[in-house]
């Protein structure tokens, strides 16, 4: 029910009670070491490379803002109208092949962005198949659209993100239940006028998280944006980086990002708005999914299938040929791929893990917390989400390395022996950038998620003599079950597509999945990748398989 | 205390962590940025077999393994910065990541003119990038120079890749080197009049140019012989660039000993080797590249085309003047 603000939390803190301020001090404990390389980012623009950023003036930097924000839009929108509209559809009816549609959209979360790119550009170029076959048939003048446009790299960017806003969305539209629904219904609305007028409006924090995700994601990409041609910021971070030599300047146009990140989160906080949506403890028990019939019962798997054959089947079926060539070839790829996927999955489990008892800890703290220093702070170190991975990834290594080489001579006194680096090139610096990285993602649903809880149930857990930790343990965590699933989820596969914080803070000899995608397609070589590529999203199934029966366990009680 | 314990097992598992991390006798520590795709490095196992030094490589894009060599400064475990593109290798350089070798024998493998004039790098793989076209749509006597694809009657005809692709950086630089920013400013100017088809990556280029998307490109020569050695009908052909001026414009894959080499002396060994006949002949047949040393042969597919004539400059001009490619691609509107 939308209920009117109760202000940060009506519930007093009985007497001198030491836990609260303990949520409060792990929480900014944990955000300040993990804000570090965000930090490293902001503090390039204290010695501004005056020069480049001229130059940049000069030639493009309006255009690129321009692109940037635009992408950005695009992104935004259609992310939106296809995530909440596919949700929408799947929560509140009933049509052919609902059950399977349920799952299956989420899927494409586990293509990496610059597999789909590629896979698009490869059939849909002038030279692909598609435009070769319509050429023979319509005559050699026939000309598709151009595909490297503003058009094309949006539609790949909400094909690959709508997923996060779809996740989010379902979920809250889920847990609204069906009540509200009926009640506008009972009203006098049309279904169409009551999704707009009330389940959108009442399922805002989650939207608004899931459209804040896929946008800094559209921020961060490079991969998509590069293949396309289409000149944004973090294009131009790594021509400055690359092409002049000038990391400096490259890490101070990635503070720029950064501001772009803050003005979306701003956006994110103020679209939740001052009202907080609760939801019942029924948890969607009183769900009646309209039937839809006539060419309604069509249109809407149609929809379905078309959204994820454009998103799934085709880059996946793409990859498959590419694999069973590469097969044919007898590539070498594969013979070192089960132990390479262990790694990745390792490697993902642990930064997943971790990510959600951070974000945990941060919104738990952030909801027992009345000042909003915690909330905010969380915020800024999530932020590393909306910077290209490259560049976090140096805002890691360099801070990183100083503080090894800042440790290590005392430590060699110690043992008496020369060691290397401790951190620096070790799995638990990998697993440190990919919290940096991917924070955001288990933050935002986590929080979305508590934020759902009642704060009456804090309440009555305290008065019944349940210390914050017993309420988080007793009613919280088992509420926010789904939740805490998405978030999992999110934060494991795309800890798995990582690729170039990957690539620079790995260990030795340690070697992911996505490196080996890299080690392929650095040359151009897709037919090689294919193999690897399609593991990630093998491996990215199983997670999601598994939140599907967790979650539909969970919505039987 | 199980926090204690906890504690003591991170310590320990950072400490093994770091211990294994050390490098051991006999062995090489390479960082390298040649792909693996290159085919498999046959020329490092044949290293092995003969001097029983073990090699480990850890593969990652050039400037970012710039980075972590100069984050690690002493502590790096790299031996040998192998990359691609001479303006990388002039960038480890001139950060001081890498130091001189002092070897009469990389002095007589690699050609002047390919290696670094202060003995820190040296080009081990040679490549060319030149005017690519159509055999169906274009002859031969239509093209001369890269210059002359600013020509009007190749308007709507050329492919380009991306001015912020490395190789066309290091082609703008070594042009900017030979002819002055003016003049070569001039050039790209035309080429962009022709309003070129932009494309990212040069096996797209050969397929738009196969295709009838557009009619000529440049590329490097290895991507059209990956091609050719596939389908012998593929209807693209090589034509060598400003052979009665400059000469066709070359960059290379290299390597250097790192400033802070753990196995100095086996890297130096290594580099040796992969400069001799017998590495680069390896080199030659796995990837279609050339080898620097003349005393090996190009493979069969690219001695097909006939030998040319290389623009002799110093490919170190690649790093020197890539700020300033960059800097002249963006004045003149080459995205």
């Amino acid at each position: 029910m939308p209920a009117p603000e109760a202000g940060p939390l009506a519930l007093e803190r009985p007497g001198p009670l030491p836990l609260p301020s303990r949520w409060t001090v792990a929480a900014l404990g944990v955000v300040a070491v993990l804000a570090v390389p965000v930090v490293a980012v902001l503090s390039s623009l204290l010695h501004p490379s005056r020069e480049i950023w001229i130059h940049l003036w000069r030639t493009q930097l309006l255009e690129l803002l321009a692109n940037t924000l635009l992408l950005l839009l695009g992104v935004g929108a259609g992310t939106l109208v296809v995530g909440a509209g596919l949700a929408w559809l799947v929560v509140h009816h009933r049509f052919p092949g609902r059950g399977l549609f349920e799952w299956a959209l989420i899927l494409p979360l586990a293509v990496p962005s610059y597999v789909i790119g590629f896979a698009f550009l490869g059939l849909f170029d002038f030279a692909g198949p598609v435009q070769t076959g319509l050429r023979s048939w319509l005559g050699p003048g026939f000309r598709l659209p151009e595909v490297r446009s503003y058009g094309g790299v949006t539609a790949m960017m909400v094909l690959v993100f709508y997923p996060y806003v779809y996740l989010l969305a379902r979920s809250a539209f889920r847990e609204q239940g069906g009540a509200t629904l009926e009640t506008a219904r009972s009203l006098g609305r049309s279904r169409g006028r009551a999704f707009l007028e009330v389940t959108l409006p009442m399922a805002r924090p989650a939207l608004a998280a899931g459209v804040a995700l896929a946008m800094m994601e559209a921020l961060a990409d490079f991969g998509t944006v590069a293949t396309f041609g289409y000149r944004t910021l973090t294009e131009a971070i790594y021509r400055v980086w690359y092409g002049m030599f000038e990391r400096d300047a490259a890490t101070q146009l990635a503070a720029v990002l950064l501001l772009f990140a803050l003005a979306l989160l701003a956006f994110e906080r103020a679209s939740r708005g001052r009202a907080r949506f609760i939801q019942g403890s029924r948890r969607g028990l009183d769900l009646t999914p309209t039937a839809l019939e006539g060419w309604k019962a069509w249109a809407a798997p149609g929809a379905c299938a078309a959204v994820l054959g454009a998103a799934f089947l085709l880059p996946v079926g793409q990859l498959a040929i590419w694999a069973v060539a590469s097969f044919r070839e007898g590539s070498a790829a594969s013979a070192t791929l089960p132990g390479v996927a262990r790694n990745t999955v390792l490697l993902a489990g642990t930064a997943s893990l971790l990510a959600c008892l951070i974000a945990v800890v941060l919104a738990y703290a952030g909801r027992l917390d009345r000042s909003p220093a915690v909330r905010l702070s969380a915020q800024f170190a999530s932020m590393g989400y909306a910077l290209p991975g490259a560049v976090i990834a140096v805002g890691i290594l360099v801070p990183m390395a100083w503080l090894d080489h800042a440790l290590t001579p005392s430590l060699e006194r110690m043992l008496g022996h020369p060691i290397g680096l401790l951190l620096t090139g070790s799995a638990a610096g990998l697993v440190f950038a990919y919290l940096v990285r991917f924070l955001a993602v288990g933050y935002q649903t986590v929080d979305a998620s508590l934020a759902r809880i009642s704060p009456s149930l804090d309440d009555a857990a305290r008065s019944l003599g349940a210390g914050p930790t017993g309420a988080l343990r007793r009613v919280h965590l088992p509420m926010m079950r789904g939740g805490l699933l998405t978030a999992l989820i999110l934060v494991f596969v795309e800890t798995m597509k990582e690729m170039p914080a990957t690539l620079l803070l790995r260990p030795f000899g340690l070697d992911t999945l996505s490196v080996a995608v890299w080690a392929a397609t650095s040359e151009g070589q897709w037919q090689e990748a294919a193999v690897p590529a399609l593991a990630i999203v093998a491996a990215g199934l199983a997670p999601v398989a598994l939140a599907l029966r967790l979650s539909s366990r969970s919505t039987r009680f | 205390m199980n926090a204690m314990r906890a504690g003591r097992y991170v310590v320990a598992a950072l400490l093994s962590l770091a211990l294994a991390g050390q490098a051991q006798a006999a062995e090489v520590v390479i960082y390298s940025a040649r792909s693996t795709q290159y085919g498999p490095e046959t020329a490092f196992e044949a290293f092995t077999k003969k001097t029983g030094i073990q090699i480990k490589t850890f593969g990652g894009n050039s400037s970012e393994l710039f980075e972590r060599l100069r984050a690690e400064g002493d502590k790096t475990p790299a031996d040998v910065l192998i990359t691609v593109d001479a303006g990388n290798l002039w960038n480890a350089a001139r950060a001081g990541l890498l130091s001189k070798v002092d070897s009469p024998e990389l002095l007589a493998n690699v050609p002047a003119n390919l290696r670094d004039p202060e003995g820190r790098w040296f080009g081990l793989t040679m490549r060319a990038r030149t005017i690519m076209y159509s055999t169906k749509r274009v002859k031969a006597e239509e093209l001369s120079t890269y210059e002359a694809l600013g020509d009007p009657k190749w308007k709507g005809r050329l492919c380009l890749r991306t001015s912020t692709y490395i190789y066309n950086q290091s082609f703008l630089a070594t042009m900017i080197n030979r002819l002055g920013e003016p003049k070569t400013e001039q050039i790209v100017h035309g080429w962009v009049a022709n309003g070129p088809i932009l494309i990212n990556g040069d096996t797209k280029i050969l397929e738009a140019i196969a295709a009838g998307q557009c009619d000529v490109g440049l590329a490097n020569t290895y991507y059209l012989a990956r091609l050719l050695a596939k389908d012998p009908s593929f209807p693209v052909a090589a034509f060598w660039a400003n052979q009665q001026t400059t000469g066709t414009h070359i960059n290379i894959s290299g390597a250097g000993v790192t400033a802070h080499a753990k196995n100095r002396a086996s890297a130096v060994k290594l580099l040796e080797f992969l400069s001799s006949p017998e590495a680069q002949q390896m080199f030659a047949d796995g990837n279609f590249e050339y080898p620097v040393n003349p005393h090996a042969s190009p493979s069969p597919v690219l001695a097909r085309w006939g030998k040319f004539k290389a623009d002799d400059v110093n490919v170190a001009a690649a790093g020197e003047f890539q700020a300033a490619a960059t800097r002249l691609a963006d004045r003149a509107g080459y995205k």
